[in-house]
């Protein structure tokens, strides 16, 4: 009740809620979330064993959570914003600190209940945290070098403290959805072109600080057969899975590239790959399809939301979310060198799973409180 | 109001950012559109290979060696079952300590264990590694009782090469080995059918018919997964046996032959008159094949290496003797159809105090008291040197020489079926000007008229000289591997038809024979020689009269020889020493040439023993033995002649 009268708000009957619900989006999820189901079961050679009960369960957890947490009025995100971010950053020195490792970087959190990848929530805490910021500046206000700089060291805390774990993918990918809010917000289009040229001049120092697996994973996408065996591996074995897919796929739990073990991590960053290798051209496509209609659904209700906050927000989840879809596959295709970007829903993945249901739901709270104006 | 305007602001800014960044994102999915379509639908084929390239890898299985049998079909090359033990190297966790295990329950040497580990450094990480060819029972069933312990260890039943008459054959089939890089590149058929293991041929037929005997290997094709473990079997395409062969040789024969030839060195060939089939083709001393077949031990092949004897030679073909007085018949012959003398031709023979002299040498029958006055079928009876000097004398050595190379000396019997087979020299004029640049002498052609001197023959070309004769004068063709083209009955109406065709022109010139066609003149020389050797063997004063036949069906006629390895000194000549004391080396090698029965020839052989002694006393002997033998089995091989006739 004190949250309504404080805001300049409207309220909802329960009824008016659950029409307001959009179904379209839920069963988009639960589709993607089916197949991915299905593709982790694969990756185990048609065993209902650890890796997918423990997938299935995330992924009904997670949605769960999603559903409960759409009825969250959008206002507590818009106000708790800041204290998500710091959250995030509190977690993100927690890993320095008391982080596990694991195959040489350091990652996870213990929370008992499961290892959390804090960078993974940080994806989500950075865009609520932005839309917020940019909620409140007047659009006149936003080419000045005070609400330039600020957002600018918002963004570089977090995309430090994740590359240093080290985890270049969820990096770029935090920097990624940041710089889309920021665009979104109406930055002049000089200060984008400035920073890319700035970019392009330190990139031999930016190369230079790089790991020397980070470096050997870029000179591979470049030329994946300088070392077949090694770190081009995973690239060489990803396409000629993909490729021999063909139109129609080898069928489900047919893979051979999978099934034989020619595929690395295929339970992770290349399920798109073990998908693409089962169901071909067609299935990749209709994978591509749902994530395409997923986006549409988000920008959808951007646009019917009142609020810019809210508007901000799912703009720059849609925008998000598009970037992990195409980096993810664009990697696994060779388009991209291999840097570690899940695809979301379809890897296997707490952290990833939750973040992005998260994420859906704050999307779908401006849905159903789509008339809330904030602000005060 | 100026904050609503500020929104409606902000709110147009958004959506034209946002109109910006769903172009980029439609623009960026084309791009991945496209590039699963390139994949996926352009280069699918290129990606499916690849594919199948990765999970489907090939074994190759060997292929069984076909049989080799004699003409009656005794195995003389089989294949036995061994126990060897196999260790899969992608299911060994420690290589060391699995050689180690294997080490203490199969008895492994060091020399074996470390070509293990060099056969190891070569193999990848998926092969199988041959740990031992030949188990024994006991160590079989030993390691089937350990075999929990050795992981990737594999008791496998297998087949290798097994030469039941072991050493009698050994000079005719060969043996076989480990096929080294150089087979592998000299032979396609190798290559081709390359498996680790594989036994080649490295000597006689093995070798030889390597090509027919190999097989061709079956593949097994197997998917494997990243780690090259094989998940499942795909296809087996079987290999093949390799295709059995059969010889000319007759078992029994040869094994009494080498039976004949024990604890000396030396050769007996045996060759059918009319169809060239070499019946038998002892070389001695020996070896045991079998010995090979695994790799032979140091010490094995240093006792075959360093013998004396040398038993590795193939005396047969390989081996090359002056051939004495085995000549003679042909010197008379050549004599006879260049119509330089007649049969009635005498020469004094005065012995050693007054030998044969030209130009101040002086050249010596080798008996002592002389044979007197000497015609032409005498001489070749009672081997008279003196008679034979002045018939080369008169006759020329460049006549002789192409009467000599005409009747199967000088050139290789069997082609090129044995890589080691000998040439041999049968010297000329022009021979002598081109191989050693020296002008010719007279006292080259005496010497060469009794078969010393430049003269070198194998035994198997004395053989066909003698099968050459005795059928009246026809080329055949020599095999050593049955050949149902070469049909008993179809040469002999060719001979028939050649002995009333009228004499050529250029029958008395060098030039090239076809396959039985008539080699002389006139009957009558032919006839007038070989009725010469009759006496050699059968009447008294013949120099093997001692190891004649009296039963008729067995007569037959030879001729004797003993070539000298040295020349005789004057001081020799006066000592007149008994064989047992002049050095081994020294001493002459016994010859014999014949043929059987003499009333319908059908048989030629010769006999070589090195360092024998005299023809009379060490090679005529053997040739009586083994003809009685071969008569005896004629009426069987007929048998099996028309048998085969039949089935083709």
């Amino acid at each position: 009740m004190i949250l309504s009268t404080s805001l300049n708000s409207t309220s909802y009957s329960f009824i008016d809620k659950l029409k307001a619900v959009d179904y379209f989006l839920i069963i988009i999820v639960s589709i993607i979330g089916s197949m991915s189901v299905f593709a982790i079961y694969s990756t185990e050679s048609g065993n209902f064993s650890f890796y997918t009960k423990n997938h299935l369960i995330r992924f009904l957890v997670f949605f769960s959570m999603f559903l409960v947490l759409s009825f969250v009025r959008v206002s507590f995100w818009y106000r708790q914003a800041y204290i998500f971010y710091i959250l995030g950053i509190l977690l993100l020195l927690l890993v320095i600190f008391f982080g596990i490792s694991a195959s040489g970087s350091k990652r996870w959190v213990n929370l008992f209940i499961m290892n959390l990848q804090p960078s993974e929530l940080m994806k989500i805490a950075i865009i609520v945290c932005f839309a917020r910021y940019y909620h409140r500046i007047q659009s006149s206000d936003i080419q000045s070098y005070k609400f330039l700089l600020q957002p600018i060291i918002l963004l570089l805390i977090p995309c430090y403290l994740v590359i240093t774990q080290p985890d270049l993918g969820t990096a770029i990918l935090i920097a990624g959805s940041g710089l889309a809010i920021i665009w979104l917000a109406g930055l002049n289009l000089k200060y984008f072109i400035y920073s890319g040229l700035i970019l392009l001049v330190s990139l031999p120092f930016v190369i230079s600080i790089l790991k020397p697996y980070q470096k050997s994973r870029i000179l591979t996408f470049f030329n994946p057969d300088r070392d077949p065996l090694g770190a081009g591996y995973q690239i060489i074995q990803s396409k000629i899975a993909i490729g021999s897919g063909g139109l129609l796929g080898k069928g489900f739990l047919q893979g051979t590239q999978s099934y034989l073990e020619f595929l690395p991590e295929k339970h992770t960053d290349f399920i798109f790959t073990l998908f693409s290798e089962e169901f071909g051209f067609v299935g990749s496509m209709v994978l591509i399809l749902l994530y395409a209609l997923l986006i549409y659904r988000i920008i959808r209700i951007g646009f019917s939301s009142r609020s810019f906050f809210a508007k901000l927000y799912c703009f720059g989840f849609a925008s998000a979310l598009f970037l992990y879809i195409f980096v993810n596959i664009a990697m696994v295709v060779g388009l991209l060198p291999i840097v570690g970007a899940p695809l979301p829903i379809m890897s296997y993945g707490g952290s990833s799973m939750l973040s992005i249901m998260l994420g859906l739901s704050i999307v779908m709270s401006c849905k159903i409180y789509s008339r809330d104006t904030i602000g005060s | 109001m100026i904050k609503k305007i500020g929104n409606l602001n902000k709110n147009k800014i958004i959506s034209r950012r946002l109109f910006v960044l769903v172009t980029a994102k439609i623009g960026l999915l084309g791009i991945v559109t496209s590039r699963l379509y390139n994949l996926q639908i352009s280069q699918k084929q290129k990606y499916e290979f690849l594919s199948d390239k990765n999970r489907i890898r090939e074994w190759k299985t060997p292929p069984q060696r076909g049989i080799i049998t004699d003409y009656f079909n005794n195995v003389i090359a089989d294949n036995k079952r061994v126990y060897q033990v196999h260790l899969s190297l992608e299911e060994v966790s420690n290589f060391n300590n699995s050689i180690f295990k294997l080490k203490n329950i199969i008895s492994l040497k060091e020399d074996e264990i470390k070509k293990i580990y060099e056969k190891k450094e070569k193999s990848k990480p998926w092969d199988t590694l041959i740990i031992s060819e030949n188990l024994s029972w006991n160590e079989f069933s030993k390691l089937n009782l350990y075999l929990h312990e050795l992981d990737g260890a594999k008791p496998v039943l297998s087949t290798s090469r097994y030469y039941p008459y072991s050493n009698d054959l050994v000079h005719v089939v060969g043996y076989v080995g480990d096929a080294t890089t150089q087979d592998i590149q000299n032979k396609k058929k190798i290559e081709e059918n390359f498996v680790p293991g594989l036994k080649v041929g490295k000597i006689g037929i093995e070798n030889s018919k390597d090509t027919d005997l190999i097989g061709n290997h079956g593949t097994k094709r197997y998917e494997v997964n990243a780690s090259g473990k094989k998940i499942s079997e795909i296809s087996y395409n079987k290999e093949t046996q390799g295709k059995n062969l059969r010889t000319t040789i007759d078992l029994k024969i040869q094994q009494l032959a080498q039976e004949l030839l024990k604890n000396q060195a030396g050769s007996i060939c045996v060759m059918d008159i009319y169809s060239g089939e070499v019946i038998t083709m002892a070389s001695s001393p020996t070896y045991d094949p079998n010995k090979f077949t695994h790799g032979i031990s140091t010490k094995d092949w240093n006792k075959i290496n360093n013998n004396k004897l040398r038993p590795l030679l193939n005396k047969s073909l390989a081996g090359l003797y002056s051939p004495g007085s085995t000549i003679k018949p042909l010197v008379a012959l050549a004599a006879l159809e260049y119509g330089i003398i007649d049969t009635k031709f005498k020469v004094n023979c005065k012995g050693h105090d007054h030998p044969y002299e030209l130009y101040g040498e002086r050249y010596h029958c080798w008996k002592k008291n002389g044979h007197g006055w000497m015609s032409m079928r005498n001489a070749i009876k009672q081997s008279c040197d003196i008679y034979f000097y002045e018939v080369a004398r008169l006759l020329g050595v460049d006549k002789l020489s192409l009467i000599a190379k005409r009747y199967g000396l000088g050139s290789k019997v069997l082609k090129d079926f044995f890589s080691e087979e000998k040439k041999g020299i049968v010297p000329s004029t022009k021979w002598k000007k081109q191989v050693l640049e020296q002008p010719w002498y007279l006292g080259e052609t005496v010497i060469t008229g009794i078969g010393q001197g430049y003269i070198q023959t194998t035994p198997l070309q004395l053989c066909l000289m003698t099968a050459q004769l005795a059928n009246g004068g026809f080329k055949i063709k020599p095999n050593l591997i049955y050949d149902k083209e070469i049909d008993l009955d179809i040469i002999k109406s060719k001979i028939e038809s050649e002995k009333i065709k009228s004499v050529s022109q250029n029958i008395l010139k060098n030039h090239e024979f076809k396959y039985y066609e008539r080699l002389y003149r006139n009957p009558n020389n032919l006839k007038f020689v070989l009725d010469a050797m009759y006496g050699s063997t059968n009447e008294q004063f013949g120099t093997s009269f001692r190891s004649r036949h009296k039963e008729d069906k067995y007569k037959f006629a030879g001729k004797t020889g003993t070539s000298q390895v040295k020349r005789i000194t004057d001081q020799d000549r006066e000592l007149d020493l008994d064989l047992e004391e002049i050095e081994y080396k020294s001493r002459d090698h016994a010859l014999f040439i014949a043929f059987a029965p003499y009333d319908k020839p059908r048989y030629s052989l010769s006999v070589l023993i090195e360092h024998g002694g005299s023809g009379s006393k060490a090679a005529a002997p053997l040739a009586k033995k083994l003809i009685k033998k071969i008569l005896d089995r004629h009426e069987l091989r007929e048998k099996i002649r028309k048998d085969l006739k039949n089935i083709a």
